[in-house]
């Protein structure tokens, strides 16, 4: 028995890692919305399920393959973000912590609910032509989706990084992160800035929407499956981390896969739940966290 | 809250009404909605005294009520325990679990939103082991048998767990009421309103919070019995469902946070939208959207619920008449 997981280890590792890739990107947008906004975004895994939704419509009307809908969905789930937050939870919070919590709580039950009624609550999964085409590993069969998905990525989060680190949004959101009246002095626009990082917080969402999909089903709860997931990984990586939120997700990734490959499937996600409990008690602040 | 006589004579002639209400309500159905509404209030008021009079929101209540069900289900279906000794044994199981999430997440301070997921959190964990181990009938769940009797908690009749219901509300808002007006209470409001302020007073904060938080298990588990006994059928999506842990805030944010009444208040109102939903559009889901806006509009507008909105009302009332 310990052998055989053993000689299963490698394979369930970097199956692993594929998963991760995709968590971080999930995470990587809840985290950038809490470093910045300091809220938690509770229909973060609602949204991820609408841009599943969006890229599964586009592959299935107008045969647009999922990879290259990341370069709708994604500036689609920027222009949503922006606006719910602009026009939405941005003024009717009132700035509580755990009103804002509530109401994306209930902005969450109604994007989901209207998923069910739009959408029929039936799962949906495409196949793509390479669906099934694989590299062999000798140890392993990776299929293609699975590695452009993991390609991808890491790609945008190196992308989000290089937004982050070297341009002036970049440089106006850290601004508003670190010292909001402080960045409001300076002259920058903070509740444009605030929307702005809502809105990327719900592109990586886009594109990690289409990322999931060809590997992945869609329903209307689809999003409550990575919604812990998510907030684990965040949590893990320290609240605002980016570099926390990859290394989270791949942690994660991996003791999911690994998890499931010792305990059985269904006992298996018992790993995630548990880590964030003993993450949360005590280690509040996270791996790469600083203190609050 | 201090009562005044025409509060009480209110709440008797409440009371009253809903020992009745039977002999008005011919129709089942009607009765079953009755039941609903108070046993949606009834668990809403278990998530109150934490959320609403300590201020710690949960995301995770419905971790209490599966607990509770699964609690009478296997002491009745494994060891023969009649349901009437198992309730205790829910409350008690119910309270337990408080007292570990309690203690666990007080202790190392998580407040606010953490504390919030750190109970959906628990409440996931407990639904995957319910559908991993054995003793809880796994993903095929426990099939209870129909055996009325009040040893059994089973009623042959709607009218019986009406009753039921009603006296589980009944002792909820009796323990929403001794809150109102006992020192537990007000230091669970002061908490509430200024945790390092309580602490600075010398309230024992972490003590106060898990005494709620046990009240709310023990309630949480109770009303897991009902349901199992009364629906014959538990599993563990059904035992910890986010759902049931969305509705018991939702209740009591509708109806007011930190008051006696809100929780009814918001099931009856809620209750009510729904059955509306349903007679214009019958499609799975149109209740819960609108749900979901009249929890954003509630957090945004109505802080403190329609409670709240009466209150004020009556208030200015007052202010006029002086």
């Amino acid at each position: 028995m310990f052998s055989e997981v053993l000689s299963l280890l490698p394979a369930g590792i970097i199956n692993g890692l594929m998963f991760g890739a995709i968590y971080a990107l999930v995470a990587l947008g809840l985290t950038l919305i809490y470093g910045v906004l300091h809220i938690i975004n509770f229909a973060h895994g609602a949204m991820l399920m609408l841009a599943m939704y969006m890229a599964y419509f586009l592959f299935k009307i107008l045969n647009i393959d999922p990879y290259v809908a990341i370069l709708i969905v994604t500036p689609a789930g920027f222009v949503f973000g922006y606006t719910i937050y602009r026009w939405g939870i941005g003024k009717l919070s009132g700035g509580r912590d755990q009103n804002i919590l509530l109401i994306t709580l209930g902005l969450s039950i109604i994007l989901e609910n209207s998923a069910l009624v739009f959408f029929t609550g039936d799962q949906q999964t495409i196949s793509l032509p390479y669906s099934y085409e694989a590299f062999d590993l000798g140890f392993l069969y990776l299929s293609y989706p699975k590695v452009i998905s993991f390609v991808a990525s890491l790609v945008i989060c190196l992308l989000l990084w290089m937004l982050m680190t070297l341009t002036d949004l970049g440089k106006a959101i850290r601004a508003v992160a670190k010292q909001r009246e402080g960045a409001r002095l300076v002259g920058i626009d903070v509740e444009h800035v605030f929307a702005v990082t809502f809105g990327i917080g719900v592109a990586c969402l886009g594109a990690a929407g289409c990322m999931l999909l060809p590997i992945f089903y869609v329903d209307p709860y689809t999003g409550n499956i990575f919604v812990i997931v998510a907030f684990t990984i965040v949590v893990l990586g320290g609240m605002g981390s980016i570099v926390g939120a990859l290394l989270g997700g791949f942690i994660i990734g991996i003791t999911e896969s690994v998890g499931g490959l010792i305990l059985g499937e269904s006992l298996g996600q018992v790993g995630i739940s548990l880590i964030f409990i003993l993450i949360l008690i005590f280690r509040p602040t996270g791996i790469f966290g600083s203190k609050v | 809250m201090t009562f005044s006589l025409k509060t009480a004579l209110l709440i008797l002639l409440g009371l009253l009404t809903a020992i009745l209400a039977p002999l008005g309500i011919s129709s089942k159905f009607q009765l079953d909605v009755l039941t609903l509404i108070f046993f949606t209030a009834y668990i809403g008021q278990s998530w109150n005294i934490l959320g609403g009079y300590a201020g710690q929101f949960s995301f995770g209540g419905v971790m209490f009520f599966g607990t509770g069900a699964y609690t009478s289900s296997i002491l009745l279906t494994s060891f023969g325990v009649p349901p009437i000794i198992g309730i205790f044994a829910a409350i008690f199981m119910g309270a337990f679990l408080g007292l570990i999430v309690g203690y666990l997440s007080f202790r190392s301070g998580l407040r606010g939103s953490y504390f919030a997921l750190i109970t959906l959190a628990f409440a996931e964990l407990l639904r995957v082991l319910a559908n991993s181990v054995e003793f809880t009938g796994g993903g095929v769940g426990l099939f209870l048998t129909y055996a009325p009797g009040l040893h059994n908690l089973q009623f042959n009749s709607p009218t019986g767990f009406y009753y039921f219901s009603l006296v589980l509300l009944v002792i909820s808002l009796a323990i929403a009421m001794w809150l109102e007006r006992s020192r537990f209470g007000a230091q669970l409001v002061a908490i509430r309103e200024n945790e390092d302020a309580a602490e600075a007073l010398g309230i024992d904060t972490l003590k106060c919070k898990i005494y709620a938080i046990m009240i709310m298990g023990g309630m949480g588990g109770a009303a897991g019995t009902f349901y199992a006994q009364k629906y014959l059928y538990i599993d563990p999506p059904i035992s910890y469902s986010i759902a049931l842990s969305v509705e018991m805030l939702l209740v009591t944010i509708v109806g007011g946070m930190g008051t006696v009444f809100g929780p009814l208040v918001g099931s009856f109102f809620l209750h009510t939208v729904n059955e509306f939903a349903r007679h214009f559009i019958d499609t799975p889901g149109v209740s819960l959207i609108v749900y979901g806006f009249i929890l954003i509009l509630i957090i945004s507008f109505l802080p403190n619920g329609l409670v709240g909105l009466f209150r004020r009302t009556r208030k200015k009332k007052d202010d006029n008449d002086a």
